[in-house]
């Protein structure tokens, strides 16, 4: 390649740079794309690049198990239909204060991933790959049998979530600004606990358990703590789909829905936050346009999604660093 | 329960353990030797199904139709091999993962294109029609027995095959240990070749003999695919033995636990409340019973040997 020219590298941004560069850029797009639509984009978009970043969120709880703890879990999606289930059943029973759902599917989210982690974190590799969908499962045969919330049919919520009584999800511009707002700072924590020592043990139990221990870490314990977090931020993402789609559904929980989210993780490239951000955008939005031009969008989807991996190494991300000219690394 | 329709369900526990079996053994093969997740697997089992619907159609008879479809579906697996799946051999579980997904995307699509959406059905054949009495007041259909046979019967070969032949004897040591084999002058590209071309066969016959009592439709192979998942993991990775106990174990407790949560939990629930407990609990079973034997055993009952 003409990187190997020093002319080409020193025009070229390094890898560094561009994982300083990439997040602020994708996020002010994201501030900016209302902006675009109050200037013509059919708002159908905003609804759209809303959805994206309410996956986008769940995607980057995952990609800190998956891609930063090495740790593929495979019943990620639980943890949407406990947040989606918590704000239904919630607004059901007429509490729809926003202050009082958060807590309650915050804490909901948090017990379920100890008890649940703890388990899994027994087994190491397929093992825990395998009883992650166990769990996963289990929870959606759960939400088939709550009768009283609709069962395999599903819950529809005829209100929205509030803030001290104010109907700021009501307002498609407002729930899009306070989907973007949740994803920062999910991607801030994220990036503050990956950098932190908490993140670094994480990293380097995923490279090296053995050692990790030895040096005198609780490998297990670390393992727990990023399980929770991720679980709750989960949570998070599911409360904000409910309330996008006005309707909760065991099939939120569905292996399937697990599956795409590990997709969109890869997809965006395993282990960078922001690719897992990247990947939930660039799976919905295809899905969306594809699937207006036809019906049969799947059969243009699949291969493309094959293509993409036989061609390309490392996801979106590393798409984007191998475009930024660094081969290695 | 009665006697009677405790074994009417031990049997029917029985033909979905073997059926599982069948689906199961080709993707711990192909796991186990080439450490490869191939999530087109359960897509495999649905195009036999599809292929049988087709040629048992235009031939007319059930057991033409039978080969022809399994050669076509072994075709239709050799050009995936060749297409896709040889590209992935060398990249991570992710890597496979995600392309095989988009397999799935495309063939569940492309089939409902070809034969539509709506659920297809092959006539039982004519020669194992009708019903064998057991004891008195039961009745079980001669299919099912026939597909227990066959599947039991094809079990039977595939433990020849891997015990008792030098191929065998090279996919157990690939399951093992595959770049030691490799490296002992062994052509592991034609191996996996093999073994591919063998859990293809597997899944496409497993998909074929269910036509006739399971209704043929898209997506059929993802319930099937995740079954298989959950059996040889219970089992075992790599190990056909496991992969046999394995969906014994999983037909058997889905299909009793099906049966019978219902009436257990009426013993001391009130019926509605029992109903509903009772479906989402037997739903669950195989799962808890996984999760139970991965937390003891996380290897499985009875994994390969020499597998680290």
């Amino acid at each position: 390649m003409a990187s190997s020219s020093p002319t080409a590298v020193a025009t070229r941004p390094a890898t560094p740079t561009l994982r300083r560069l990439a997040p602020p850029v994708i996020f002010l797009l994201l501030a900016l794309l209302p902006l675009a639509s109050a200037l013509g984009l059919p708002g159908h978009w905003l609804t759209l690049v809303t959805r994206a970043m309410i996956f986008a969120i769940a995607a980057l709880s995952l990609d800190l198990v998956l891609g930063i703890g090495g740790l593929v879990s495979f019943g990620h999606a639980a943890f949407i239909g406990i947040g989606a289930y918590g704000a239904g059943i919630l607004i059901t029973e007429g509490q729809t204060e926003l202050l009082v759902a958060l807590p309650v599917i915050l804490l909901v989210c948090a017990v379920f991933a100890t008890v649940t982690g703890y388990v899994s974190l027994r087994t190491r590799g397929v093992a825990f790959i395998m009883i992650t969908l166990a769990f996963g499962q289990m929870a959606f045969y759960f939400a088939q049998a709550l009768s009283a919330y609709g069962g395999d049919d599903g819950l529809t919520l005829y209100e929205k979530s509030t803030l001290f009584g104010h109907d700021i999800l009501g307002n498609r511009t407002g729930f899009y600004y306070v989907a973007l707002g949740t994803l920062a700072f999910c991607y801030w924590l994220a990036r503050r606990i990956v950098s932190s020592r908490f993140g670094r043990v994480l990293r380097a139990a995923r490279e090296n358990a053995v050692r990790v221990t030895v040096t005198g870490y609780d490998v297990n314990h670390v393992r727990l703590g990023a399980y929770v977090i991720s679980g709750m931020m989960a949570g998070l993402s599911g409360f904000l789909l409910a309330n996008q789609t006005d309707f909760v559904s065991p099939a939120y929980m569905s292996w399937p829905r697990s599956g795409e989210l590990i997709f969109m993780v890869v997809l965006g490239g395993v282990g960078s936050l922001y690719g897992a951000i990247l990947g939930a955008l660039a799976f919905l939005v295809t899905e969306d346009v594809l699937s207006s031009l036809t019906q049969n969008w799947k059969i243009i989807f699949g291969p493309l999604i094959v293509l993409f991996v036989l061609f390309t190494r490392g996801g979106i991300a590393g798409l984007a660093k191998k475009l930024g000219g660094r081969r290695d690394g | 329960m009665t006697l009677s329709l405790l074994i009417v369900q031990l049997l029917n526990g029985l033909q979905f353990g073997v059926l599982l079996f069948l689906v199961a053994a080709g993707l711990t093969l192909v796991f186990g030797v080439m450490d490869f997740i191939n999530l087109a697997h359960g897509v495999q089992y649905m195009l036999g199904a599809y292929l049988a619907v087709t040629f048992v159609g235009l031939t007319g008879s059930f057991l033409l139709g039978l080969v022809l479809a399994l050669a076509a579906a072994l075709l239709l697996g050799l050009a995936l091999e060749f297409l896709v799946f040889r590209h992935l051999y060398e990249r991570d579980h992710l890597d496979q993962v995600l392309a095989t997904f988009g397999l799935i995307l495309l063939l569940n699509q492309a089939v409902k294109m070809i034969w539509g959406a709506a659920p297809l059905s092959v006539p039982v054949p004519e020669f194992l029609s009708g019903n064998v009495r057991l004891m008195d007041g039961i009745l079980y259909p001669v299919y099912r027995f026939a597909l227990i046979a066959a599947g039991l019967g094809v079990g039977a070969l595939l433990w020849f095959v891997v015990e008792k032949t030098r191929t065998g004897m090279l996919l157990r040591a690939g399951a093992s240990n595959a770049p030691m084999v490799s490296a002992l002058g062994v052509d592991i590209r034609k191996l996996f070749m093999i073994v591919f071309a063998f859990g293809t066969m597997l899944a496409g016959f497993a998909g074929a003999m269910a036509a006739p009592i399971l209704s043929v439709e898209p997506g059929m192979g993802d319930t099937v695919l995740i079954l298989a998942f959950v059996v040889i993991v219970v089992g075992g990775i790599g190990s056909i033995r496991g992969a046999f106990v394995g969906a014994l174990i999983v037909g058997l407790v889905d299909t009793l636990g099906r049966s019978s949560m219902n009436d257990l939990l009426r013993l001391f629930m009130a019926p509605a409340s029992a109903r509903a407990t009772g479906a989402a609990l037997s739903s669950m079973l195989i799962y808890l019973v996984m999760a139970a034997v991965l937390f003891v055993r996380p290897e499985g009952l009875l994994p390969a040997k020499g597998r680290s």
